[in-house]
């Protein structure tokens, strides 16, 4: 059922879908409302990296190395995970100098060398050609295959179908339309193409599908789950050697091969595409950093399962292990499955040469075409011919400027490279599929010593960068493609036995007697000698000049300004406003330069709008491409539309610039800005430096800006540093203060309550004092209780007195503590002793439930009694009225001693149980509590007799011998010698007081103890 | 007739001799030591003069005075009687409705005086201890 018919129409439609998709993109786009601004997106298009070397070769890899397919995908995990900031770096300085391609970087970096930029391009074209031959050979290939279902074949068997009934080639010319229709629209300033973007995150969508779906099927479907793979692959031991870091690849060639694809996924032209042109938001890139690893991981987890099921299935020699993807859906007559993969690998194989020929495309039109073009138009301006230029320069005039001859380049770029590669195709890719992949990659990691050199070396020169590049490359052909090109049969093979003209040490796969390396570890240790070799000691022997100055530092500090800094200005000079316009009619159109002088000036008008250059760095969805006119957002303001006397209004208020004046600064970057996103930064560089006169800057002054520049950024930086310091002090300032207010305010509260605490007993004293004086004929009994009452409230006070300036002298920590050993069941007794009249005075009980010799506790034992004295008051003035009974408790719990003091009176409310412990504060009534004298309830209070007041005294009337200090002082002791005093009760079932005590051996927590004799001092 | 003075305080001993002064001089007395049954016993006991202590459990002098003013007892004196000696406290008292406002430990004499003053219809202002 697999018939050329069927497998042809099921690719058209799919490649029909993608067209849809993209077109659809490209129309939100223009709308407006972009689809491809997403952070999942752009992960997404990152994995046009994975092309059907991964989907085929991976397998084929795994099928002979093991986990030797590995550091082709370690490579990308470890740039994107710890290597993320390199390329927002990248993406920053790109977006800053309206960089859009690869070779623009490399030339912008260096001086706006044009013949830099020509280089790389060359070398991307070379490099990359026998890429996309592989890919080509891949959709070949795997339509060949499935065409012969349910016959199976291997590669080798494979003949070259006619060129007429290459499906490869249709594939291929099919993929050029595709590019031109979506890569070349128009001219974008930005260069970014949101269509492409579309498809190409859908083709990763696909991809991943597909691989998942043929891996899931083989493990799951033909075989029992991993462990049953597994375990049948160890069966076998040749298979089984594939499971442990095989020695056979070397150590080091896994080294040169993570390293090459770690550069690869940055420096391959598809690579530096989709991850710096087309970026829509610097910010993606953090996430990107983890998914796009994700990503493949998810790919490669079926990889070694499917190898080995392939290994098992068919046998080591039978079918080619590239296409073991292909080959166990059709062998278990799975035809369906079998279209998806060829599906999935089309899609893997589209998306990378519709990526990689748009790319180059950009590449060689600005960076090596156009400079050919413009150079000559200028050379023959400055000859002093008339202004309306050459020949050359004559097309393209006209509403489109020469934008019309850029589109036209790309797009013949465009078919060249497909078709070249479809050459070398046909004409030498005979190799496996990995290896291809591998030269390309060799190739492009050229770039690496002057890009990276460019972005954190600031020694790094024009001349350096040439003459690494060119060296590195020329190693590179010469140990690689050289090779392959006489086993193909090119050249003659005795070029590789023998070396050129039989001087052996100059063999190209073994140079100057380095053997025992594979090709590309080889290759690789040359050319890198060589790169960076010839870039590091050419740039540190070579001057550099101002601009370079100036380029070096805008790329190297581009992380450290924010994201929207413009660039500091390094250029002097004068133009006339006239010629600029000029410019931007010729190269931009009419059209275009009108919108892009209503841009500069949309910048520029009393309406405070950011400045021209934030501008430009906002705009990130909304491209501001002088020929095209998006419905999108625009600022700008368009003189020739507005009314004629408005427009002068206008010319006053928006100081437009006249023909004749001299040129602002501003509008003169912008001009170039601008051109560059047509034509690219070193042509646009030329353009503008023909229509000014410049003022050459010299190094010393190029020096002074650069250190002002620096300087401002250094205050400022230390300005805001100070200001946030000075933030936090004043907080901590405000929080003490507001600390000091409330001590404050608490004192005072202290303070008068005190006070009337005081007058309280003072008051009854006095006044019944003067009744006594006035009355001297009262009776007896009525004199008697009078003076009771003055000698209890006299107590009273003096209690309270005493007890105000303990508890002060504890909190103060001026209280004299003596912590010694003490025997807490004797204490206990010696206060029950004590405070025996308490109870027996209310006809109350007390028990002692303490052993023969209580716990050695490390405590102050007259403060202890003081503290149990209280207690033991509050349980006597509270148990119950008829049948009080109290009960004291020692004993050891969790590590401490612990002191219980049970009463069966009402009980404290819940609500209570914080208050008592408050100064002067009693609890409310008690319900049902009606103590001894006085007509008002008592509250539980702290009442009790103080440390040197001796035994207790009399309670009389709960609330009236109460002070409301007691219990406060009991647990300000306990704590201040390391214990804790809580009450537990409920209403209606008593109240149990408790305290613990540190035994003696462990001293409290730190500062408290005191040795016997010293006054405390403490905290 | 015998005058009527409503004394309001919660600590005992203070009463007592509140009681002890007020009954030497012939008015009948009647004691509440809580805030919230004041204006219950107002209306019943319908005193001339209200010895209103201001440190009161649940209900302190301040608010009483005014629940009793807003309540319609225009006529009934009060005297304020507080161990916080304050300006501004006695400013407050007076501001609430009191008539007077004395400070303890107190003077019985002086005391005396002014609720005698007080029932003979004086108008008098703050005098300290």
């Amino acid at each position: 059922m697999l018939t050329t018919w069927v497998i042809a129409a099921v690719s058209a439609a799919y490649l029909g879908l993608l067209f849809a998709i993209a077109r659809y993109a490209d129309r939100r786009a223009d709308a407006g409302r972009s689809v491809v601004s997403s952070s999942w997106v752009y992960a997404l298009s990152l994995a046009v990296y994975a092309t059907s070397w991964t989907y085929y070769g991976s397998v084929g890899r795994a099928a002979s190395t093991g986990v030797g397919f590995l550091p082709i995908y370690l490579g990308p995990t470890l740039t994107f995970a710890l290597g993320w900031l390199v390329l927002r770096k990248i993406i920053r300085v790109s977006r800053q100098r309206r960089i859009t391609s690869l070779a623009d970087f490399a030339s912008a970096r260096y001086g706006n060398s044009a013949l830099l930029g020509a280089l790389v391009t060359i070398v991307a074209v070379v490099g990359v050609v026998p890429y996309i031959s592989l890919q080509l050979k891949a959709v070949s290939n795997t339509f060949t295959i499935l065409l012969r279902y349910p016959e199976l074949a291997s590669s080798a068997q494979l003949g070259r179908p006619p060129v007429v009934q290459d499906t490869a080639l249709y594939v291929a010319l099919l993929l050029a339309v595709f590019a031109i229709l979506f890569g070349t629209r128009h001219l974008d300033a930005s260069e970014r193409h949101e269509g492409m973007v579309a498809a190409v995150a859908f083709e990763s969508i696909v991809k991943l599908v597909a691989f998942l779906g043929v891996g899931v099927f083989v493990t799951f479907g033909a075989f029992g789950g991993f462990g049953d793979l597994f375990e049948k692959g160890a069966a076998d031991p040749e298979i089984a050697a594939l499971f442990t870091l095989a020695p056979q690849t070397g150590y080091g060639a896994w080294m040169w091969l993570t390293v090459l694809s770690m550069l690869a996924v940055l420096l391959l032209p598809r690579q530096w595409q989709v991850a710096v042109v087309e970026n829509v938001d610097e910010r993606h890139v953090a996430r990107a950093s983890w998914l796009f690893p994700l990503y493949l991981l998810v790919i490669n987890v079926f990889v070694l399962p499917v190898a080995v099921a392939g290994l098992l299935r068919f046998g080591p020699n039978t079918v080619d292990p590239d296409t073991f993807v292909l080959a166990l859906p059709m062998a278990q007559g799975q035809q369906a499955l079998a279209l998806v993969v060829f599906i999935g690998g089309l899609s893997a194989s589209t998306a990378m040469i519709i990526v990689e020929t748009v790319a180059l495309a950009t590449m060689v039109s600005n960076s090596l075409v156009l400079p050919v073009l413009l150079r000559g138009g200028t050379r023959h301006r400055r000859a002093g011919q008339p202004r309306g230029g050459t020949r050359y320069l004559r097309v393209g005039a006209g509403p489109r400027g020469v934008g019309g001859l850029a589109l036209a380049v790309r797009r013949v770029t465009i078919v060249a490279v497909v078709l070249l590669g479809y050459g070398y195709f046909r004409l030498a890719g005979g190799a496996s599929l990995v290896s291809l992949g591998l030269v390309s990659f060799a190739a492009v990691a050229q770039f690496a010593p002057a890009i990276l050199g460019g972005l954190y070396w600031r020694e790094g020169s024009r001349a350096g960068a040439l003459a690494g590049l060119a060296g590195g490359f020329s190693v590179w052909a010469y140990t690689l493609l050289v090779p392959s090109l006489a086993r193909a049969g090119w050249l003659p093979t005795s070029l590789i036995e023998d070396g050129p003209l039989g001087i052996t040490l100059l063999r190209p796969e073994s140079l100057f007697g380095l053997s025992g390396l594979d090709p590309i570890s080889h290759a690789m240790v040359w050319s890198m000698l060589v790169n960076v070799g010839a870039y590091v000691t050419v740039s540190l022997r070579t001057r550099r000049t101002p601009a370079e100055y100036a380029q070096a530092a805008t790329f190297i500090d581009a992380l450290r300004q924010p994201a929207h800094a413009a660039g500091t200005r390094l250029w002097r000079g004068s133009a006339r406003v006239a010629d600029l316009r000029e410019l931007l009619d010729r190269y931009l159109g009419t059209d275009g330069a009108r919108e892009a002088m209503g841009r500069y000036l949309g910048g520029r008008g009393p309406v405070p709008v950011p400045n021209d250059d934030q501008l430009a760095a906002d705009e990130q969805t909304a491209a501001d491409d002088p020929v095209r006119l998006p419905k999108r957002e625009q600022t700008s303001v368009d003189l020739d539309r507005l009314p004629k006397d408005d427009q002068h209004a206008a010319d006053d208020l928006v100081r437009v610039p006249k023909d004749d004046q001299l040129a602002a600064d501003d509008l003169v970057h912008h001009v170039e800005r601008v051109l560059a996103g047509a034509v690219g930064t070193a042509s646009a560089r030329v353009l503008v430096a023909s229509v000014v006169h410049e003022e050459p800057l010299g190094v010393d002054e190029v020096i002074q800006i650069l250190d002002e520049a620096s300087q401002v950024r250094a205050y400022s930086r230390e300005l805001e540093r100070k200001s946030a310091e000075l933030e936090a002090a004043t907080a901590e300032l405000r929080a003490a203060n507001d600390r000091l207010r409330e001590l404050d305010r608490m004192k005072d509260d202290f303070v008068s309550t005190v006070t009337h605490e005081l007058r309280t007993p003072l008051t009854s004293i006095r006044a019944f004092s003067e009744i006594l004086l006035d009355n001297p004929d009262l009776e007896a009994p009525e004199r008697g209780r009078y003076l009771e009452i003055v000698v209890a409230e006299t107590a009273r006070l003096t209690r309270l007195i005493n007890q105000v300036l303990d508890l002060a002298k504890i909190e103060s920590g001026t209280a004299e503590w003596h912590i010694g050993e003490v025997d807490l069941a004797e204490i206990v007794r010696d206060a029950a002793a004590e405070g025996t009249q308490l109870f027996t005075g209310k006809g109350a009980e007390l028990r002692l439930r303490v052993p023969a010799t209580g716990p050695a506790v490390a405590a102050d034992p007259d403060r202890v009694m003081q503290v149990l004295l209280n207690l033991l008051a509050n349980a006597a003035t509270f148990s119950d009225a008829r049948h009080g009974r109290a009960v004291v408790q020692v004993r050891v719990t969790g590590g401490v001693a612990r002191v219980d003091v049970h009463d069966n009176g009402p009980g404290v409310a819940a609500d209570q149980q914080q208050v008592i412990f408050e100064r002067f504060r009693q609890g409310s009534r008690a319900t049902g509590d009606r103590a001894t004298g006085g007509t008002s309830d008592s509250g539980r209070s702290g009442g009790g007799t103080a440390h040197s007041g001796g035994a207790g005294g009399r309670a009389v009337g709960g609330r009236a011998a109460g002070t409301g200090l007691g219990l406060p002082i009991s647990r300000e002791i306990i704590e201040r010698m390391g214990g804790r005093l809580w009450v537990t009760s409920a209403p209606g079932e008593g109240a149990t007081f408790s305290f613990t005590l540190p035994l003696a051996g462990h001293s409290p927590a730190g500062t408290h103890y005191q040795a016997p004799g010293e006054s405390g001092a403490e905290g | 007739m015998a005058r009527r003075v409503l004394i309001v305080d919660d600590e005992p001993n203070i009463v007592a001799s509140l009681e002890f002064l007020m009954g030497q001089q012939g008015y009948d007395t009647l004691v509440v030591d809580d805030g919230d049954e004041v204006l219950a016993a107002v209306e019943r006991f319908r005193p001339d003069l209200i010895l209103l202590d201001v440190m009161l459990p649940r209900r302190d002098g301040f608010e009483v005075c005014q629940q009793l003013r807003a309540g319609g007892h225009d006529t009934v004196k009060i005297l304020m009687l507080t161990a916080k000696g304050r300006e501004s406290e006695a400013a407050k008292g007076l501001a609430v409705g009191a008539d007077a406002y004395v400070t303890k430990p107190f003077s019985t004499r002086e005391l005396v005086a002014r609720v005698a003053s007080l029932l003979a219809g004086g108008v008098e202002g703050v005098e300290g201890p």
